[in-house]
C-alpha cells in the first residue's frame, strides 16, 4: 500500500502505509514537507487506517511535521489509529500536542 | 476439559523449549522489515499473543534501525559500500523466554546512559525521535546495551512470553 497525499482546503491528508519504519519514513517526511511548502497548507492529518505496524520512525515523522506547522499555528491530527498505534503515540506523550481522533 | 488439557500441554512444551537462530544481513534499511518478520516467525512456536508479537516486532525494528543509521551512519553513505557493513541478529528461545541480540561493528556509543534517555538523539535533522531505546525498554522485559566507541554495539533484549495466559489460568 502506497502512501497517498491529498490536499483538501487547508489540510494535508496523508494516508500512511501498512508498515511505518525508517525505510519509508524518509520518503514520507520529504514528500509531506514538499506539499506543505508548495501548497502552503496549515494543518496535517495522518490517516492510520491501513497501518498495522509503526516504530519510533513514525513518531519522528509526526514530531518533525508538527514542528514545521505549529510555528504558523497549524495543527496535527491522527485519525483511524488502532489501539496499538495509540499506545505508541501515548508512550511519547504525543497526545498532548496532536489530536488523536476516531 | 479439553481446553484445559491443551493448555497444560502447551505450558509444559513451552517450559522445555530450546531453540536458536542467527542471521547476518547487510546494513540497509530494506532489511529492517525482514529482521522483524524473521523474529516474529521464529517465536511462533511459543504461541505469542498479537500484543506480544507487536512488542517484539517494534523492539527488533528499533534495534536494527539503530544499528543501521547510528552504528553505520547508514543515511550518509547510502549504498556506496554498505555491503561491508553487516548486522548480526541472534535469537534464542529458552523455555518461555525470548532472547534477542542485535550486534553491529559500527562506530559504537560514547555515552550509553545519555543515548538511552528518551528524546535524546544525535540525528534530529533526520527526523529521528530519540525514542528507540525507550521503546525497547517499554516493549521488552529486559534491555542491556554494551558498546564502546569504535568497537560496535550489542543490544541484548529479553521477553517472557505467555504471561497473559497466567491471568487466564488464575480465573
Amino acid at each position: 500500500m502506497e502512501t497517498e497525499f491529498k490536499v483538501i482546503d487547508n489540510y494535508l491528508m496523508i494516508k500512511m502505509p501498512e508498515e511505518i519504519d525508517h525505510h519509508n519514513s524518509v520518503y514520507i517526511s520529504k514528500t509531506a514537507d514538499a506539499f506543505i511548502l508548495k501548497e502552503g497548507v496549515g494543518n496535517v492529518v495522518f490517516d492510520f487506517e491501513d497501518t498495522t505496524f509503526m516504530d519510533s520512525s513514525g513518531i519522528g515523522i509526526i514530531i518533525g511535521r508538527y514542528k514545521k506547522i505549529a510555528y504558523f499555528g497549524g495543527k496535527v491530527f491522527a485519525v483511524n489509529a488502532d489501539s496499538r498505534i495509540k499506545k505508541t503515540l501515548m508512550l511519547c506523550g504525543l497526545h498532548k500536542v496532536i489530536e488523536i481522533m476516531e | 476439559m479439553e481446553i484445559e488439557k491443551v493448555r497444560q500441554l502447551n505450558s509444559t512444551k513451552r517450559r522445555t523449549m530450546q531453540n536458536e537462530m542467527q542471521l547476518i544481513f547487510n546494513a540497509v534499511s530494506e532489511n529492517e522489515a525482514f529482521a522483524r518478520i524473521a523474529v516474529s516467525a521464529f517465536v511462533m512456536p511459543l504461541n505469542p499473543t498479537l500484543e506480544e508479537l507487536a512488542d517484539i516486532k517494534t523492539a527488533v525494528s528499533e534495534a536494527v534501525t539503530n544499528a543501521i543509521i547510528h552504528g553505520y551512519d547508514g543515511e550518509e553513505k547510502k549504498e556506496l559500500d554498505a555491503s561491508e557493513d553487516k548486522v548480526f541478529l541472534k535469537c534464542t528461545i529458552l523455555g518461555d523466554v525470548l532472547h534477542v541480540e542485535v550486534t553491529d561493528e559500527g562506530k559504537g556509543i560514547e555515552n550509553i546512559k545519555r543515548a538511552m534517555e528518551p528524546l535524546f538523539t544525535t540525528k534530529p535533522e533526520m527526523d529521528r525521535s530519540g525514542m528507540g531505546f525507550a521503546f525497547m525498554e517499554a516493549f521488552m522485559d529486559d534491555l542491556e546495551v554494551i558498546s564502546e566507541p569504535g568497537m560496535g554495539t550489542s543490544v541484548f533484549m529479553k521477553k517472557k512470553l505467555g504471561t497473559s495466559s497466567w491471568i487466564l489460568d488464575e480465573d
